[in-house]
C-alpha cells in the first residue's frame, strides 16, 4: 500500500471575474441597452460555469494554476499563503465542494474538511437537534453520532443548555458546540481552515489538545492558515502558495519564514478601509488619516525582527473643536485575539480646532517575542470615551527571529514596556 | 482505503445512487429540520397545513361553485374542489419549495460536500407532512357528505408517487437553474399561479375539447386530480387521464436527476 494520502497533479482552477462594462453615456444608447440587458446578463450568467473558449479573455482569473504537491500519510500539512494566495480553492478542491477546472487529485482516505464551525446549524433547533443536523452534513451516521452524543456534549461544556434552541446561544457557545462536533469525526485525512481563530483561550487549548491527540493517532492533517504561531505548534511540513501557484514545499520553518518574507510586500495602511468609516468605532470627532509602522530608516514595513526598533507613524484629523486628545494602541496575540500589551494613553493635542491635521510619531522599543500580532489604535479625550477606533483592520505587526523558529522571551536587561513620545 | 479521484467531470452522469443511501440520514435530519423550523414561533403551528387549503377551497366553493356554477358531475363542489387543491398545493409548495432549496441552503453548499441532490429531496419530503395532515380535512368530508368509497381508492398511493416524481423531476431541474438564474426564483411564483389553469383544479375536465384531451393529459397533475376526486368519491379510474401524465412523470424523474449531476459541479461557484 502506498504511502501517499493526497496526490495532487497539474491542478488548475478558473473562476470568472466581474469586468468594468463599458459605459454608455447618451440617452439612446442607455435606452437601447436597457432592452439587451437580459441577453447580456444571460450570457455572463451562462459564462460564470463555461471555461470553452478562454483564450485572452479578460475575465478569467486563475485560482490555481498547475499546482503540483504530494502529502504523506501521517503528515501535518500547513497551507499558508496571504489573501488571494489560492488557499481557499484548493481548500474547496480538495473538500470536494468545487471542482478542480482541470489536473486532478488523488486522495487515499476519508475525508473530512472544516471549512467552517457548525455549518447547518439552525437556529431554532436546540443544541443536541443540532449536532445531528451538523454531524450528518460532516458525513457522520446517525448511529455513529448515537454513540458518541454525550462525549460530544462534555467536550463542548454546554451540556446545561443542551436542549436550548440555538438561537439563544453566544457566539462562543455555538462555536464550542460546532468545533465539539468537528473534534469527533473519525477521518483518515482531516483538512482545515482556521476555524481555530474563534472561541476562548482555554476552549482553544482544548480543541488544539484534540488536534494533538488527531496529529499522534497518525492521521494525516491539511491545516490551512494565516496564524504562523499555530502553525509552527501543530505542522510538521508547510505548503506556502502565492498567486495560485506553489511557492515554496517543505519544512514548516522554512514556510513561515517564507511567509513572513512575503508579507513584508504587504502595505502597512490599508487606505481603502481607513477611509471608510463604518468598520470604526468611536465618536468619530477626530479620525486617523494614515498609520504606518516604519523602520529605523523611515521605509514602512509589518514585518520586524526581534529587537529592532518600530516607530508608529500616524496622521490625524480633527473634526470638532476639542481640549485635549489622547492616543493608545494596543497589541492582540495573534492566537488568541486577547490583549498582550498596550501603551499608555498619550496626550496628543491641546486645544485642537475642526479641520487641522497632524502627524506625531511613537518610537517603540520591541522585545515582543516572534510573532502575529494585530494591533489596535485607539483615539480619546480626557474621560477616556473613545473617538476613534481601529482594531485589526491593518495588517498584523510581525516579529521574526532570525534564528528561525526559536523562542525569545522576556528580556530582562531592557527596559521594557517603555514607549517614548517623540514629537507631536 | 477508500480512493478518490477528484477531476473534471463532463457530460451527463446519473446520479450517485450508492452515495445518495450512505448520505441518507443527513436526508432524515433535514427534512425533519425543515418540519421543525417551519412552523416554530407560531401560534396555529402545524394547522396552517389545513387552514391553507381549507380557506382556499372555501373561497372557490363560493366563487365556483355558487357565483359562476361549474358543473361537477354530483360531487359536491366543496368536495370536488378540496380533492384538487390537496394535491395541487402540494404541488406547487414543493416545487417553490425545492426550486429554492439550494439557493437557501448556498451556505452549506459553500462550507461542505455533500450529494446536493438531498436539498431538493428533503425539501419534497418535508412538505409530505402538510400533506399528511391536510388529509384530516379530505376524511371530515366524505363523512360529513356521506360519500362511499370502494377498491379504487387503492390506487391513490400510485397516484401520489406520480405526483412526487412530477414534483421531484421539476424540482430537481428547478433547483439547478435557479442556483445559477436568480429569474427562477420569480418567475415561479406567479408561473405556479398560471399553471393552477391548466389543471382541473377550478373546473371540470368535461370543460376541456375532445380533441385537446391526450395534450392535456400530459400534464402529470390532470392525472393525478382526475384521479384523486375518482379514488376519494368511489368512481372509476380515469385512465385515459392518468397513463400519460404517468409517462411525463417518469420522464420529469429520470431527466431531473441526470439534468440535476450534469450542472451540480458548478453550484458551489456559482451559489
Amino acid at each position: 500500500m502506498s504511502d501517499v494520502a493526497i496526490k495532487v497533479e497539474n491542478l488548475s482552477k478558473l473562476y470568472r471575474i466581474g469586468v468594468e462594462h463599458q459605459k454608455s453615456d447618451t440617452f439612446v444608447s442607455n435606452l437601447v441597452k436597457l432592452f439587451t440587458a437580459p441577453i447580456s446578463n444571460f450570457k455572463r450568467i451562462k459564462n460564470l460555469s463555461n471555461f470553452k473558449d478562454i483564450t485572452d479573455d479578460p475575465s478569467i482569473f486563475a485560482a490555481l494554476s498547475d499546482i503540483n504537491f504530494e502529502v504523506k500519510k501521517g503528515e501535518i500539512l500547513a497551507i499558508a499563503g496571504h489573501n488571494g494566495a489560492g488557499k481557499s480553492t484548493l481548500l474547496k478542491i480538495l473538500s470536494r465542494i468545487t471542482e478542480p477546472t482541470s489536473g486532478q487529485i488523488e486522495i487515499n482516505g476519508r475525508v473530512s474538511s472544516l471549512l467552517e464551525v457548525g455549518t447547518g446549524f439552525h437556529p431554532e433547533l436546540t443544541g443536541r437537534e443540532n449536532i445531528y443536523m451538523n454531524g450528518t452534513i460532516l458525513g457522520m451516521r446517525k448511529k455513529e453520532i448515537d454513540r458518541k452524543l454525550d462525549e460530544i456534549i462534555a467536550f463542548s461544556g454546554i451540556s446545561k443548555h443542551i436542549d436550548t434552541p440555538v438561537k439563544f446561544y453566544s457566539s462562543g457557545m455555538k462555536v464550542r458546540l460546532g468545533f465539539s462536533v468537528a473534534a469527533h469525526l473519525e477521518p483518515e485525512i482531516l483538512i482545515i481552515d482556521e476555524v481555530l481563530a474563534v472561541g476562548d483561550v482555554a476552549f482553544q487549548k482544548k480543541c488544539l489538545g484534540k488536534m494533538d491527540d488527531v496529529a499522534h493517532s497518525g492521521k494525516t492533517i491539511l491545516f490551512v492558515s494565516h496564524n504562523m504561531q499555530a502553525v509552527r505548534a501543530l505542522c510538521n511540513s508547510g505548503l506556502l502558495l502565492k498567486g495560485g501557484t506553489v511557492f515554496y514545499r517543505g519544512s514548516v520553518e522554512e514556510t513561515t519564514i517564507l511567509y513572513d518574507k512575503t508579507l513584508r510586500e504587504q502595505d502597512f495602511t490599508n487606505l481603502a478601509e481607513l477611509t471608510s468609516s463604518d468598520k470604526r468605532r468611536g465618536l468619530g470627532t477626530a479620525r486617523f488619516n494614515a498609520i504606518d509602522l516604519v523602520d529605523s530608516v523611515g521605509s514602512v514595513r509589518n514585518y520586524y525582527d526581534y529587537k529592532e526598533d518600530i516607530i508608529l507613524k500616524a496622521r490625524v484629523k480633527i473634526f470638532e473643536d476639542m481640549p485635549t486628545l489622547f492616543f493608545s494602541w494596543m497589541l492582540r496575540s495573534g492566537y488568541s485575539g486577547e490583549p498582550v500589551a498596550s501603551s499608555l494613553k498619550h496626550k496628543i493635542g491641546n486645544n485642537l480646532k475642526a479641520g487641522e491635521e497632524f502627524e506625531f510619531e511613537i518610537k517603540f522599543q520591541n522585545i515582543l517575542r516572534p510573532g502575529e500580532y494585530p494591533v489596535y489604535f485607539w483615539l480619546g479625550d480626557a474621560s477616556l470615551n473613545p473617538i476613534d477606533v481601529i482594531d485589526g483592520i491593518t495588517p498584523p505587526l510581525v516579529i521574526t527571529s532570525k534564528m528561525g523558529i526559536e523562542v525569545i522571551g522576556f528580556d530582562p536587561s531592557v527596559n521594557s514596556g517603555v514607549i517614548t513620545l517623540e514629537k507631536i | 482505503m477508500q480512493k478518490t479521484i477528484l477531476t473534471a467531470t463532463r457530460g451527463w452522469r446519473m446520479i450517485d445512487v450508492k452515495e445518495f443511501i450512505q448520505y441518507k440520514d443527513l436526508l432524515y435530519f433535514l427534512t425533519i429540520r425543515s418540519i421543525k423550523t417551519k412552523y416554530a414561533q407560531s401560534v396555529l403551528g402545524v394547522s396552517w397545513a389545513i387552514i391553507q387549503p381549507l380557506v382556499t377551497t372555501i373561497v372557490f366553493t363560493i366563487v365556483f361553485g355558487r357565483l359562476a356554477k361549474v358543473t361537477t358531475d354530483g360531487t359536491p363542489y366543496i368536495v370536488f374542489s378540496f380533492l384538487a387543491l390537496w394535491p395541487w398545493n402540494y404541488f406547487s409548495g414543493m416545487l417553490q419549495e425545492s426550486a429554492n432549496s439550494l439557493v437557501s441552503n448556498a451556505n452549506l453548499i459553500t462550507k461542505v460536500y455533500f450529494p446536493r441532490v438531498i436539498l431538493p429531496f428533503a425539501a419534497v419530503l418535508s412538505k409530505l407532512i402538510d400533506f399528511a395532515i391536510a388529509f384530516v380535512v379530505v376524511v371530515v368530508l366524505l363523512v360529513y357528505h356521506k360519500i362511499h368509497i370502494n377498491y379504487t381508492v387503492l390506487f391513490i398511493p400510485l397516484l401520489l408517487l406520480q405526483l412526487i416524481m412530477a414534483s421531484i423531476g421539476i424540482g430537481l431541474i428547478l433547483s439547478a437553474m435557479a442556483i445559477q438564474y436568480r429569474d427562477v426564483k420569480y418567475a415561479l411564483v406567479f408561473l405556479v399561479q398560471l399553471l393552477m389553469y391548466a389543471a382541473p383544479v377550478v373546473y371540470s375536465t368535461n370543460a376541456v375539447p375532445e380533441n385537446l384531451q391526450t395534450y392535456y393529459a400530459v400534464n402529470p397533475m390532470v392525472g393525478v386530480i382526475e384521479g384523486f376526486r375518482a379514488g376519494f368519491t368511489g368512481k372509476d379510474m380515469p385512465w385515459h387521464w392518468i397513463l400519460p401524465g404517468m409517462i411525463t412523470s417518469s420522464i420529469l424523474f429520470v431527466f431531473g436527476l441526470f439534468y440535476f449531476k450534469k450542472m451540480e459541479k458548478n453550484f458551489a461557484d456559482v451559489a
